[in-house]
């Protein structure tokens, strides 16, 4: 049976939060209804990336791009597209109001990327091995199994140049190398899927939307290293990446393709699920083997390295997801095909999940050593409402600011670093000139304060003090020995803090100082915040040359902080005003200013 | 043992494989500050004080946690490192109560010496102290979360060497706080008194009750009859709290100072030893040889291994001697036989006893057995750390005091009741007349150098003139299971025990290395301990119990003979299953 036509709807988390689920359902109902069921297959596919706009559907062979998909819009597509062959004009992407409609490859979100790790998101069912299969699926393990010797992959990966994407960077290699030469009866695998940082999602979709290809991949690491187990560490928070696992899991095993003699061979693997309780700790990764021990997830010395000592004591591979997305691919298209993508250093490319205030937020994969003007203005479409970019903050709450006189730095290890930011595992989070940078440190701060196991003094309590630090800045009352603090405080946290959340935990602030050093000194010593969103340094006056009297600001305050006759000038009782914005947000005559 | 070159502060030295940079810097003569690290404990790298650098890395490592390797050039000491830890200490102080001069740990506190080397003399940043409230829910030990400095040392001690689990981390961040696990008050817990996190806390987040003042008001009133006697493991350990080297024998400064205190009669809970091992070492021979009751026969001296066994392996409680303890015994003797003689009312004898445990505080009303008199046998129970204290607010100079001997009524002893301060010389003392009474022949060499030492488990096969004894020490309760599941894989097996008699103690070393000894034990402090008991029996004429004319002289006039039922009326108790929490 041949389809005629396919319709691929994305089941990635924001599609789905914003309904695909129920688009899907009603495709469905409405082909067997048209009696066009026969002809058109539809399937629910993992993340596209392009989150801004979705829920999102794609038709082929027409390639058209359909955005902002609502579940009533499946009968006109039915009824349009797969019946008559006419694509739906209103629901299709253009890239600006004059412009035509794009297909997918003319679109600039997608143009500048390149999927390497996201290659099946967006293509294939998740559900489905069969269509992982199709795209070469499995070709990679069978390749292992049939021609290559432990050491032959391990070449694979030295010469492909991967390293790890969980943040540090760690030569994929190197890791299953040393793991594998460490005497022991017994080594493991692992998955670490414990993916936390703020507004972070790419492992997520990984999972979502290609979970064969980790399984894929750990298998193989089983092989190379010598090992018949591997875990997969995932916080419960992630449902449908769990469930798409555990089907993923089950059909792999139903296929040989995991389990005892893997293709016929004398190698035997198997995979099981961990769930983690949402600890952002417990993405390091002894206190997440410590976690997987049923222990409290602390983090504990390195050396010994899980290489050494992992779980249970015994030599351990732990890598990241979109570390394992790589692997499979590698080795069916070869490290030389791999080692030409990206820069000297950093191979390959990397998944960033853009958000903040900029126009196509999503879900990117661009090759190492793209710029980020690249990422922001042509994937990511620029700044949201004409407003002007700030900074970019990169690695999460472990990362720092970015500011545009560096928007030209190639992305890579190297590079972020010397910026005293790092890649981290791919968070993006785009800031305007409305964003107050003392606010966002003081959000980072408040993020691994909370996330800090409290083991360790250093970031048990300099992170709070830090964070006390930006709070009172933050309200006008900070001093110039509070950024002596600072200073010190972050400096002896770098040092002394056991594991990377506390070691990495003061970057936010000591970067963004550094940067916006001018914008700190102004709420201290003017008490001023010039981004206008410190609430309690900002007053809301209304013009009375502008002002006409309308009332709306009056009628919308909360709190009846503003009086005023109709038609005569309205005035703010600062004493009562919230500093909530309200009106300064809808007074059509620009008559309510910040201050 | 394969060595490691590494150089110091530019001293070159070499060190065992393994060395952690801590123990490596000993010998370069730097003892590295740290606040969490201790001896007695694998590193858990809380407190970020011990920080060093290694050359040619940017990072500052752990000392405590981070071994040396090969030609590694440490520096323990700059500029740098110096700021760093001076922070964390005050980072360190800036949650934790300013209230020193009300500590119980002023004067012996980690943290306020820190503070003192470091001189700090102001506070950079604000105070954050967390309000918890003090849970003094045990007779024994009391937890003052607000102070504690979360390195963590409690509840490895806790979980890790003893085993019980009651102490745990709760919350996370800065809201981390120890508590017992579950978050029930430490009596609902399955907490056994051991007090090792109390001698193990490097501030006064976890201490021992403190019952001074209820002995000076004993001690003030003029109706009231004070008695005490002294345990063997406090005569090698006070000595520390006054200057003096660890294992000094100071028994008669001891009797000298608790006269000059107030007390009208000092007796020896070595009486009590002996006592214990006349009944003890006869109820292992009616087991034993008689057949009658349960083998292996497990020693009870120990109030905390008591309290484990009767929640953790209530099944075994028929293998438990029924013989009480030796301070139990000595009280029961003091109420009874020492009233009667001294025509005293008991209950106008206000008994109390000098202990290296906290958990004694506990034993003294664990079970109705111990008001035998009629009442309480012993009134009050304190610790080593407690009568240091007290000799020290009267001024007296104990170092200088002259030798006393203790009152012969119930106060002498043989070389076989001093070694019970140290693990294996329960057993010991026990094979010492347990020989007689199986053979009939008294030992040539009283020695018995397998049960001695600091090894967690010592297994040794005795022969008692063609009889074989098979025998099992363990201390620090989490070696027991290795000896005790066993013996139970044993008795499911229908097998032969592995063992006949089995001596526990709960705390490494034995009660010389007790919850209630002064600070600072650790293996080397433990072994000198032990070498002091050691020399104390060898210096006695009498070595075995069942010499000591005193004790003779107890059964003639009072008890009959052992396992009488007078003994068995004060000098034994018996033992219920209880469950680990109790809420």
């Amino acid at each position: 049976m041949a389809f005629k036509q396919y319709i691929l709807v994305c089941g990635g988390t924001g599609c789905e939060s914003s309904n695909s689920g129920n688009l899907f359902k009603n495709l469905i109902r409405e082909a067997e209804e048209a009696g066009v069921r026969e002809d058109v297959q539809i399937v629910k596919t993992g993340c596209f990336g392009f989150c801004e706009r979705g829920p999102i559907a794609k038709v082929l062979p027409d390639e058209a791009f359909y955005v902002d998909v609502k579940p009533e819009d499946a009968q006109e597509i039915i009824s349009e597209h797969v019946v008559k062959g006419r694509a739906v004009e209103r629901l299709l992407y253009k890239e600006s109001e004059s412009k035509e409609h794009a297909r997918i490859d003319e679109i600039s979100f997608y143009q500048k990327q390149f999927r390497v790790v996201l290659r099946n998101c967006g293509f294939i069912n998740p559900e489905s091995i069969d269509e992982y299969i199709a795209r070469d699926g499995y070709a990679a393990l069978g390749k292992v199994l049939s021609e290559m010797k432990p050491e032959d992959v391990i070449e694979e990966l030295k010469a492909a140049g991967l390293r790890g994407r969980g943040g540090a960077g760690f030569p994929t290699w190197m890791k299953w190398n040393f793991t594998r030469q460490v005497e022991s009866d017994v080594r493991y695998i692992v998955c670490n899927a414990d993916e936390g940082d703020p507004g972070a999602y790419m492992d997520r979709s990984v999972l979502e939307g290609d979970p064969h290809t980790v399984l894929e991949a750990m298998t193989i690491a089983g092989y190379t290293i010598g090992a018949a187990q591997g875990y997969i560490y995932i916080r419960a928070e992630y449902p449908l990446a769990i469930e798409r696992l555990k089907l993923a899991i089950a059909q792999a095993k139903e296929y040989g393709l995991l389990g005892e003699k893997i293709l016929g061979s004398d190698f035997s693997f198997d995979i099981e699920i961990r769930l983690g309780a949402g600890a952002f700790v417990c993405g390091e990764e002894t206190a997440l083997l410590a976690s997987i021990e049923g222990e409290r997830g602390m983090p504990k010395p390195r050396p010994p390295f899980p290489s050494v000592k992992g779980l249970w004591g015994k030599p351990t591979v732990i890598n990241n997801v979109e570390t394992w997305a790589n692997i499979p691919v590698i080795i069916s298209r070869g490290s030389e095909w791999f080692a030409r993508i990206g820069t000297e250093t950093s191979k390959g490319t990397k998944v960033f999940a853009l958000t903040g205030k900029i126009n196509n937020s999503g879900l990117i994969e661009v090759p190492m050593g793209t710029s980020l003007r690249d990422i922001v203005y042509n994937i990511g479409g620029g700044i949201a409402n004409g407003k002007k970019f700030k900074a970019v903050q990169t690695g999460g709450p472990s990362g720092g600011v970015i500011t545009s006189d560096f928007l030209d730095t190639p992305i890579d290890y190297e590079h972020l670093q010397e910026l005293g930011s790092i890649m981290g595992s791919g968070g993006m989070i785009v800031m305007d000139e409305d964003d107050c940078i003392v606010d966002v440190a003081k959000y980072y701060l408040g993020f691994t304060v909370d996330e800090s196991c409290g083991k360790c003094a250093p970031c048990r309590v300099g992170g709070r003090k830090l964070y006390n630090i930006l709070d009172r800045i933050s309200r006008g009352q900070g001093s110039m020995e509070d950024i002596e603090r600072i200073q010190t405080i972050g400096f002896s946290m770098q040092r002394a803090s056991l594991c990377g959340l506390g070691q990495t935990a003061p970057n936010p602030v000591l970067s963004s100082y550094k940067y916006f050093q001018d914008e700190y000194l102004a709420h201290i010593n003017e008490k001023r915040c010039p981004a206008g969103s410190c609430k309690e340094l900002v007053t809301y006056h209304i013009l009375p040359d502008k002002c006409i009297g309308c009332t709306l600001c009056a009628r919308r305050c909360p709190v009846n902080a503003i009086t005023g006759e109709r038609k005569q000038t309205h005035v703010i009782d600062q004493d009562s005003c919230i500093k909530c914005g309200e009106c300064y947000e809808v007074c059509k005559f620009s008559a309510v200013v910040r201050a | 043992m394969k060595m490691v070159k590494c150089n110091i502060n530019g001293i070159p030295m070499e060190v065992p494989e393994n060395t952690s940079i801590y123990k490596a810097a000993l010998q370069a003569q730097v003892k590295i500050p740290t606040l969490c690290y201790h001896p007695d404990l694998p590193a858990w790298a809380a407190c970020g004080i011990c920080v060093a650098k290694i050359e040619g890395s940017k990072k500052m490592v752990r000392a405590c946690a981070t071994n040396v390797e090969e030609n590694m050039s440490i520096i323990t000491h700059d500029s740098e490192l110096q700021q760093v830890r001076r922070t964390v200490i005050e980072l360190i102080l800036s949650t934790h109560p300013n209230d020193c001069l009300r500590c119980s740990r002023n004067g012996t506190c980690e943290l306020q010496r820190l503070a003192a080397e470091f001189g700090i003399r102001e506070m950079p940043f604000e105070m954050n102290v967390e309000p918890i409230p003090q849970d003094d829910s045990t007779p024994s030990i009391v937890l003052n979360p607000e102070k504690c400095v979360k390195c963590g040392r409690c509840v490895n001690v806790c979980q890790n060497v003893q085993n019980v689990y009651a102490l745990e981390f709760l919350g996370r961040g800065d809201k981390v706080r120890m508590a017992p696990a579950g978050d029930v008050l430490l009596d609902e817990s399955p907490c056994i008194k051991c007090g090792q996190c109390s001698a193990h806390c490097p501030v006064g987040a976890i201490f021992e009750r403190d019952d001074t003042r209820t002995v000076w008001n004993a001690l003030r009133d003029p109706e009231t009859h004070c008695v005490v006697q002294v345990a063997p493991a406090v005569r090698v350990a006070i000595g520390e709290a006054f200057g003096l080297p660890p294992g000094t024998l100071t028994t008669g400064k001891i009797f000298a100072a608790l006269r000059r205190l107030g007390f009208s009669a000092v007796f020896d809970t070595n009486f009590g030893a002996d006592l214990t091992i006349m009944e003890e070492g006869s109820e292992f021979v009616h087991r034993f040889v008689k057949g009658k009751g349960e083998i292996p026969l497990i020693t009870t001296c120990c109030p905390s291994w008591v309290d484990y066994l009767e929640k953790f392996y209530p099944e075994m409680i028929p293998h438990f001697s029924t013989a009480k303890s030796p301070q139990m015994m000595l009280a029961a003797m003091t109420k009874t036989y020492y009233a009667k003689q001294e025509k005293l009312d008991p209950c106008k004898i206000f008994h109390v006893s000098v202990m290296p445990c906290t958990s004694k505080k506990y034993e003294i009303s664990r079970a109705q057995d111990m008001f035998s008199s009629g009442c309480q046998d012993i009134d009050v129970s304190i610790t080593t750390r407690e009568l240091a204290r007290m000799i020290k607010s009267t001024g007296i100079d104990f170092v200088s005091l002259p030798d006393e001997e203790a009152d012969t009524a119930l106060g002498l002893y043989t070389g076989a009741a001093t070694i019970f301060g140290a693990t294996g010389g329960v057993m010991e003392a026990a094979l010492r007349t347990a020989t007689y009474l199986v053979t009939g022949r008294e030992l040539a060499k009283v020695e018995f150098n397998q049960v001695r030492g600091l090894d967690g488990v010592k297994e040794a096969t005795i022969d008692l003139d063609g009889t074989e004894v098979r025998i099992a020490v363990a201390h620090s309760i989490s070696n027991v299971s290795r000896v005790l599941d066993k013996v139970k894989e044993a008795k499911a097996a229908g097998k032969e025990p592995p063992y006949h008699f089995i001596e526990v103690m709960a705390c490494r070393g034995g009660c010389v290395a007790g919850g209630g000894q002064p600070y600072g034990g650790d293996d080397e402090v433990r072994k000198l301990r032990i070498a002091g008991l050691y020399q104390d029996d060898k210096d006695h004429t009498l070595r075995c119990s069942h010499h000591n004319p005193a004790v003779k002289k107890l059964y003639d006039e009072f008890l009959g003979e052992p396992l009488s039922e007078t003994s068995h009326k004060y000098l034994h108790t018996h033992y219920t299953a209880r469950p680990l929490y109790t809420k």
